[in-house]
């Protein structure tokens, strides 16, 4: 059974957590996702789940660090400012090797910035985790749909590769309400994992939740049996979506958000006549760089469309490695391209792909 | 695991000082006249009496005693610097049949951490907390602590902690008397028989307001760092006598055990 609601991304990602088997948040207020909590006090007790209101966003990672010990399901959900506070304790966790799923409704920056939809904290959340040789595994919805499911899925992912998942969205996609098909609520899997802790009950052997490894060459095979698990989710995670010319000239490159408005973007563009072709990766980390090398072989430019300045484009060039030029079009600090300056873009004049593409970030948003 | 590790000898000899099943074999890393030690054993010994080994899980700090991991025979976590009481939270409301304790040093809970500790007893979490608390840093190498005594030296208060450059020292028992959650809170010392004896009570004490769900339960232990206030071991325990003791002066602040039996008879 499935009912169709109208709802923002905040109520998708609260519900989608809950419907998942999520039974423990742990939060601290800030906008724009301060619905997730309210929700979430809401309706946790409901399903027999447990919602904390902590002292701070670094207090509220570490009852996740701690409730993730026990083998629970267990999130957090907050705004730049507060994950930029949270980044030790992911870090822990990684080197701890326990799962959690964070949403990150990216808010204009840098500082306390705005409460305006921004992508810049793509390097927190695909580079971040805080400090070593450990990342979150990184996903990014383009709208409410996606994010609801997204959300359940990450429990699942974080559990397989016992490592925290990121969701990275925005603003506007915590804020916009739209039809989003609910599932019902399942039920976290009974038991507990065996590393979990709760007491080392009937003689089993006591665990041990630790990142602390003064054995160097014991310390790096930990961070490389990390590593695989990131390798393997390379093999069994990556997520995108393309859209537009199959013969393109110009390919764009974006993701979440962004990725939302260069869709009307393409359409413009084709009906002026430049073939586009839009890839839309959903996992960030891993990223589809494979994809991506492809059409940089076919396509004469790729262009980047990021609310940040030149974060995402250093993936697409990573996996590009100079095949064709990248460049960038960004809107920073809260503000929003529309598809019409994306389609000015690429398009000149006479109907042709524009020759240079971009004019530099200090130009963004000058519109040219 | 531990019982076989401490079997009777003989048939003849009666062991009747052992060591405690709550705590391991691995030998401690703490510097000669540490009163870590003591403490670790007292908290087992405790353990074992209330019979919860199998559902303690113990939070090992960043300071001296992370290793508390290694010592204590329960389930451990080991948290961030400061963060004990956040991830004990997240412990103890996700399995609230387990035992939870954090093992924290006064960097770890009265500089770092002073909120997720006033929080988790503002909250009335029903867990313990054991601050040894020794006035120094002792695992960086002896700079001053929030509870660094007026004139102490340490190695970043090179001619003695003043109130211009370093503040007062912070009486943490004190400040957390004040608030409701608490269910029991006591000050201890180990620097004598008398006193270790005390101390032991207080920390089941503590433990029981834990298993009675009666709130936040914690324990300071004035403890000694030979090492970095630089003195023989017996100069350090004259030390807390002396000048410790009249900062943070032994007591029971809150005891809600008492009242909790006095009221059911």
């Amino acid at each position: 059974m499935s009912e169709r609601k109208l709802i923002n991304g905040n109520e998708a990602t609260a519900e989608g957590a809950i419907a998942a088997g999520c039974r423990y948040f742990f939060g601290y207020p800030i906008t724009p996702q301060n619905k997730i909590p309210e929700y979430m006090s809401e309706h946790l007790p409901d399903v027999g789940g447990v919602y904390v209101q902590a002292e701070s966003e670094v207090a509220a990672i570490n009852m996740v660090y701690g409730a993730a010990s026990t083998g629970a399901w267990a999130m957090t959900t907050s705004s730049s400012p507060g994950i930029s506070l949270m980044q030790e304790g992911l870090s822990y966790m990684i080197g701890s090797e326990l799962p959690c799923v964070v949403v990150n409704m990216v808010r204009g920056g840098p500082g306390l910035g705005n409460i305006g939809p921004a992508q810049s904290d793509y390097w927190l959340a695909t580079r971040g985790a805080g400090h070593g040789d450990g990342r979150c595994l990184t996903f990014a919805p383009f709208s409410v749909q996606e994010l609801y499911d997204l959300v359940g899925e990450a429990f699942t992912i974080a559990q397989r590769y016992r490592n925290p998942v990121m969701i990275l969205a925005d603003a506007i996609l915590a804020s916009m309400r739209e039809p989003c098909r609910l599932h019902e609520r399942r039920d976290p899997p009974p038991g507990q994992p065996e590393w979990a802790v709760g007491g080392p009950r009937d003689g089993r052997p006591r665990n041990i939740i630790n990142s602390l490894y003064v054995d160097l060459a014991e310390e790096e095979q930990v961070n490389l049996r990390i590593a695989r698990r990131y390798e393997e989710a390379a093999q069994q995670e990556i997520r995108f979506v393309e859209y537009g010319a199959d013969e393109p000239q110009i390919l764009i490159c974006a993701y979440g958000i962004a990725s939302r408005i260069c869709q009307t973007a393409v359409q413009q563009a084709m009906q002026a006549g430049v073939s586009v072709r839009l890839i839309r990766p959903i996992s960030l980390f891993p990223f589809p760089e494979e994809a991506i090398r492809q059409w940089a072989e076919r396509v004469e430019k790729i262009l980047v469309v990021e609310l940040s300045l030149g974060q995402f484009i250093e993936d697409v060039r990573l996996a590009v490695e100079g095949r064709c030029p990248v460049e960038l079009m960004g809107r920073t600090g809260g503000m929003v391209m529309t598809p019409e300056e994306v389609t000015d873009r690429i398009v000149d004049g006479r109907g042709r792909l524009n020759e240079c593409l971009t004019p530099g970030p200090s130009a963004a948003g000058r519109g040219e | 695991m531990n019982q076989s590790m401490h079997q009777t000898p003989t048939d003849q000899v009666k062991p009747v000082y052992t060591y405690p099943d709550s705590l391991t074999e691995v030998p401690l890393r703490y510097c000669p006249g540490c009163t870590h030690g003591i403490a670790h054993r007292l908290v087992a010994e405790v353990i074992d009496e209330l019979g919860v080994r199998e559902r303690t899980v113990a939070i090992a700090p960043v300071g001296c005693s992370v290793y508390a991991y290694e010592y204590f025979n329960t389930d451990a976590v080991q948290a961030a610097h400061g963060r004990g009481p956040a991830v004990a939270t997240g412990i103890k409301r996700t399995r609230p049949d387990t035992i939870v304790f954090t093992y924290q040093g006064d960097g770890d809970l009265a500089s770092i951490g002073l909120a997720e500790v006033i929080h988790a007893a503002a909250r009335a979490e029903n867990f313990t907390v054991i601050f040894v608390n020794n006035a120094v840093f002792g695992m960086t190498q002896g700079q001053m602590a929030p509870t660094t005594l007026m004139g102490q030296k340490t190695t970043t208060t090179p001619r003695g902690r003043t109130i211009e450059q370093g503040g007062h020292p912070l009486n943490i028992c004190e400040l957390l008397a004040q608030i409701p959650g608490v269910a029991y809170l006591a000050r201890e010392t180990m620097i004598a028989p008398k006193y270790v004896m005390r101390a032991k009570r207080s920390i089941k004490k503590a433990f029981q307001a834990q298993m009675q769900e009666l709130g936040f339960s914690l324990v300071e232990l004035v403890s000694s760092c030979p090492t970095w206030w630089r003195m023989k071991p017996l100069e350090a325990f004259a030390h807390i006598e002396e000048k410790m003791l009249v900062q943070y002066p032994l007591e029971v602040f809150v005891d809600k055990l008492k009242e909790a039996n006095d009221s059911s008879g």
